[in-house]
């Protein structure tokens, strides 16, 4: 083949040929007279709706040439999962890759199609996009993120789960735990923007613990935990994560599962490492001791940071396991003894003393603990169960959830019998505790008659049930029925016999400030079947350990204590921390507990320990 | 005769970008020549590791202005390779229609200097004006005209949007149409002939010292091109040819670039007949982007850009940033070599067309 190229023969016409130009039409336009559009895709100036972005700083983040600071304005308002910063771009360096765009957390950042701008003042470069754009003139949108160019992963990794059918014949717990693999899946959705920090009420440093996971350094991850939560295998089961409602990631997909993976580095880390990576040691011995009265995550909490600051703590606790309601009240498929008895073993093993089997007021006085100890740390709980005080309710076959999830937890330890349910259960209330009895006793029937036979009714319709989403869901899958916006008239007694539940239609709950107050529909009424009522509107508090002339020196909001920022209560060596407090969790009782032990070690070092 | 020293560039209208060559002549006849490169140097290299895997999206493209697709290609290339991703099929498609515009307007803007190196400004402008088309239908694909950043990691960036079918049929046929025009006032022109006929020979010898690829191999009869050696993307799915010549002059190399956009035009019908309407276009990494980590292990990649073969080298610790890469730009043996070795003995105004048919491109060199 010969490879040299050779042109087309030259016609004699070609010259002319060029005539043709003469008529043909430009390509090129006039410029400022002809306007150019910009194709529908383009990438041109940024907008950005302030009302959509929580000023989670992502953009930045991803920014590759550094053209975005995050600018704060007062104005706007925070709150938890919302920062009032807003990007600002500084066109000197922005590139256009529009990488912002498609990272964007809430979705509010998108370019235009607008690309002109003509200064000589370099300030005008910088500009903090908003709805308007660069100059106030509407311009149609432009390159915005879809499906394929999204930079975030929005679906959760899936956490392993028993069956339902499986689950509900025995208190095995549920949830079976992240894997190594899975953990590191789940981490690397976080965009560290840490705006579930504010969430959490012991703003717990999340994204750094996620960030350990990531690099699969779980000693320092457990560091991260413990600066914060000396309960981290119980919170990373049980805790009521308002974080994950706050993450950033749930705007546009599932939030990071952050409570999944605190338990990851709990479960993960051997007790017998603890010691070695926390190197957690009294400071030095302050010589003074502080007596706490409870054992719940407020007491425990307080515990460990007293000790801790070099105190000699004990803890008073009427039962015969430390926990409080960790311990009796939340059922064990949600919590298991042995996961709980790992955080209390660090706990104890730092020298704190249990001093079971003690109910103060009762074994012990008040006063008798104020001459052992130099300040006292008041932890009692919300011990006792509410009635609804209607018709029937005096029957010995309408119980009160809390006694009974006790009971059986200390059967599922072999501490007591079986306790006994009907085969025909009605519980009353639409929280996490009426979840937690429903389910409870669906396991012992199951185990019993083969059958579960658990109805819940609750004033709340199903969107206003305090009880959590997955919790309602679960218990269906399980066979539990809800009847949403029933409330009890009477408990039906026939012969002295439990036969059932007269129900009357609650048709609203809330008054137009938001409050409890619920009106009701006298005439709409069913009956439910039932041989077991069991009651699960809520819990009290139990004083009776405080003397008369204490409890006249105390102020009250309710049935809480009123105490300042740091758990001290109007009576200065007493302090107070966790449901007779703020309630309504276990995390806000580990922050009331590290607060109340700032506080007690500030009254005891003679300091304020609001300065 | 006396000696002068001439600086051609780094300000020059011949001159490709920001480079120099520092000329001493005797004349008209180059003596000596030595490429000074160091004006653009931005360490694109360096600043790759110190960048997110997905923040070099943005910056990868700058390394060719003309043609900064075959970037992001090798880029990808070389990450999946090490990853071990596969890439949808349409992704394939699709990177390959990108691949193939961008080879027409390179070559268009390339064929287009030659008219500013000799005279013959007519020549620039219509393919300045030609190459717009392309940048159009870039503008749509991927939002903007010269920095698509649109080959990723995993496939591409979004699918291609609606209603550019037709939008590239008739660009196609119109650049088509062009080609004919262009060798009427072009190729048979007087003044081309004269001045690259037989210019700036480079043989086969000389490529294969130099390792010099594209049409500069070709066109001295060897039918080296990636595309059928080592298929990538959906070549292997259409038919082309490799127009190849044997004179290995400066017009030899110009006249083929027009050959191959006919076949890239060629390409590109058949990317649009055969592609699937359907399907995925990237696959996702694990993570947000800001925590994407790549596995640790090295690979190289390569492609046929417009100037030859094209290559990035990339290691990977398991960090969330290379570790290293190293680009192989395809003009940098002539363009550094080549010049010291063999411009001395041509004339002054040939410098520029060596520059130009070899498509020296400075961000190869100042990498
Ligand atoms: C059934 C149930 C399920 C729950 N589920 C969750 C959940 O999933 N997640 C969550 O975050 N929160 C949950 N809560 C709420 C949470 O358990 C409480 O907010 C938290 O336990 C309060 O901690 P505390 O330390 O203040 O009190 P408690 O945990 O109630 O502990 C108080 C302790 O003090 C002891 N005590 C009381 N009086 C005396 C006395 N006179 N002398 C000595 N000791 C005494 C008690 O025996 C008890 O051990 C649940 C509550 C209930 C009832
Ligand atoms: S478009 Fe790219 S360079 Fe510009 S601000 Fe956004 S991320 Fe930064
Ligand atoms: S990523 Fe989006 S939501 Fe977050 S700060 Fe930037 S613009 Fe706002
Ligand atoms: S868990 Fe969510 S809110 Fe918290 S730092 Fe990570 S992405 Fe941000």
């Amino acid at each position: 083949m010969n490879k040299r190229l050779e042109l087309p023969k030259k016609s004699f016409w070609s010259p002319a040929s060029a005539l043709k130009y003469l008529v043909k039409k430009p390509v090129t336009i006039r410029v400022p007279k002809t306007y150019r559009e910009a194709s529908p895709r383009y990438r041109g100036f940024h907008v950005n709706d302030w009302d959509k972005c929580v000023g989670c700083g992502t953009c930045a983040e991803v920014c590759p040439t550094d053209a975005i600071h995050m600018v704060e304005f007062e104005e706007i308002p925070t709150e938890p999962g919302k920062r009032n910063w807003r990007p600002a771009i500084d066109y000197g360096r922005c590139s256009f890759c529009a990488l912002c765009v498609d990272v964007c957390t809430t979705g509010s950042l998108q370019m235009t199609r607008e690309y002109i701008h003509i200064s000589r003042d370099p300030n005008t470069f910088f500009f903090v996009p908003n709805e308007k754009g660069i100059h106030s003139v509407e311009y149609p949108v432009g390159y915005e993120r879809d499906e394929d160019s999204d930079l975030l992963d929005l679906d959760r990794v899936e956490m392993p789960v028993i069956e339902p059918q499986e689950r509900v014949t025995s208190f095995i717990e549920m949830v079976r735990g992240y894997s190594k693999e899975q953990a590191i899946a789940e981490a690397s959705r976080c965009v560290e923007c840490e705006l579930c920090r504010s969430a959490c009420p012991a703003q717990m440093h999340i994204p750094q613990y996620i960030h350990q996971i990531w690099k699969d350094n779980l000693d320092e991850g457990l560091r991260y935990l413990y600066k914060t939560n000396p309960l981290p295998e119980v919170c990373g089961r049980v805790c009521t994560h308002k974080c994950e409602t706050a993450c950033s990631i749930g705007h546009r997909g599932e939030p990071v599962a952050i409570r999944w993976l605190k338990r990851y580095i709990a479960d993960s880390v051997p007790l017998e490492r603890y010691h070695e990576i926390l190197d957690a040691k009294p400071v030095k011995p302050a010589g003074k001791s502080v007596g706490v009265i409870g054992s719940g995550p407020a007491g425990l909490s307080a515990a460990y940071y007293l000790v801790l600051m070099g105190y000699d703590v004990t803890i008073y606790e009427a039962k015969s396991r430390p926990g409080g309601v960790m311990r009796y009240g939340i059922p064990r498929y949600r919590l298991p003894d042995d996961v709980l008895d790992k955080d209390i073993a660090f706990i104890e093993s730092l020298g704190v003393r249990f001093v079971m089997n003690t109910k103060v007021g009762v074994d012990i006085t008040l006063s008798e603990l104020k001459q052992r100890h130099d300040a006292i740390v008041l932890a009692v709980g919300f011990t006792k169960g509410r009635s609804t005080k209607v018709p029937g309710s005096d029957h010995p076959m309408v119980l009160q959830a809390l006694p009974l999830l006790e009971k059986i937890r200390d059967y599922l330890r072999g501490d007591a019998p079986k306790p006994a349910v009907t085969d025909d259960v009605v519980v009353i209330g639409g929280g996490n505790v009426a979840m937690d009895i429903a389910r409870s006793v669906a396991r012992l029937q199951k185990q019993e008659y083969g059958k579960v036979s658990v109805k819940v009714a609750c004033l709340e319709s199903e969107k206003e049930m305090p009880a959590d989403k997955e919790e309602i869901e679960e218990a269906l899958e399980e066979g539990v029925e809800i009847h949403p916006t029933w409330g009890p008239r009477q408990f039906l007694v026939e012969n002295g016999e439990l036969k059932g539940v007269e129900l009357k239609r609650c048709i609203r709950v809330f008054d137009e400030k938001g409050k409890f107050n619920p009106i009701y529909n006298e005439n709409e009424r069913k009956t439910l079947t039932a041989s077991m009522v069991i009651e699960a509107i809520g819990q009290a508090p139990d004083y009776s350990l405080l003397p008369d002339e204490i409890c006249q020196k105390l102020d009250f909001v309710g049935a809480r204590l009123l105490t300042d920022e740091y758990g001290q209560t109007s009576i200065p060596w007493l302090f107070a921390a966790g449901d007779i407090v703020h309630g309504p969790d276990i995390i806000h009782a580990i922050e009331d507990g590290h607060r109340a032990a700032k506080g007690v070690d500030t009254f005891l070092t003679g300091g304020n320990a609001n300065e | 005769m006396k000696e002068f020293e001439l600086f051609f560039g780094p300000n020059h209208p011949g001159m490709h970008g920001n480079f120099s060559v520092h000329l001493r002549v005797d004349g008209d006849t180059v003596v000596k020549a030595k490429p000074v490169p160091g004006f653009l140097h931005r360490g694109f290299e360096k600043l790759m590791e110190r960048r997110l895997w997905i923040q070099n999206l943005a910056l990868i493209p700058r390394i060719c202005v003309p043609e900064p697709d075959i970037n992001e290609m090798v880029y990808a290339m070389a990450v999946e390779k090490i990853a071990g991703i596969e890439v949808p099929e349409k992704a394939h498609w699709i990177r390959t229609l990108i691949l193939e515009l961008g080879r027409i307007a390179a070559h268009l803007f390339s064929i287009g200097g030659i008219g500013g190196a000799t005279g013959l400004y007519t020549f620039p402008y219509w393919a300045t004006a030609d190459r717009d088309s392309v940048l159009d239908i870039f503008e749509h694909i991927s939002g903007a005209r010269i920095y698509h950043m649109y080959i990723i990691i995993g496939g591409v960036r979004k699918d291609l949007p609606e209603g550019i079918d037709s939008l590239i049929r008739e660009t196609m046929d119109y650049l088509e149409s062009r080609i004919p025009e262009y060798i009427d006032l072009v190729m048979k022109n007087r003044i081309i002939q004269t001045r690259l006929r037989g210019k700036l020979v480079l043989t086969r010898e000389m490529c294969e010292e130099m390792c010099i690829t594209g049409v500069g191999l070709r066109a001295t009869g060897v039918d080296y091109d990636i595309r059928k050696y080592d298929p990538y993307a959906a070549y292997e799915w259409v038919d082309f040819d490799i127009p190849v010549g044997e004179d290995g002059d400066a017009f030899t190399r110009g006249y083929l670039k027009l050959l191959e956009i006919q076949q890239s035009i060629r390409i590109i019908r058949q990317v649009l007949d055969k592609m699937p309407k359907k399907g995925p276009v990237n696959v996702k990494l694990p993570g947000n982007a800001l925590k994407w980590r790549i596995p640790p292990g090295e690979a190289y990649a390569h492609v046929e850009s417009s100037r030859g073969e094209y290559g990035y080298y990339v290691v990977s610790t398991g960090e969330t940033t290379p570790y290293r890469v190293h680009v192989r730009g395809a003009s940098y043996p002539q363009g550094l070599y080549g010049i010291e070795k063999y411009l001395p003995g041509t004339r002054i105004e040939d410098v520029p067309l060596w520059l130009g048919t070899m498509d020296v491109c400075p961000p190869e060199i100042d990498r």
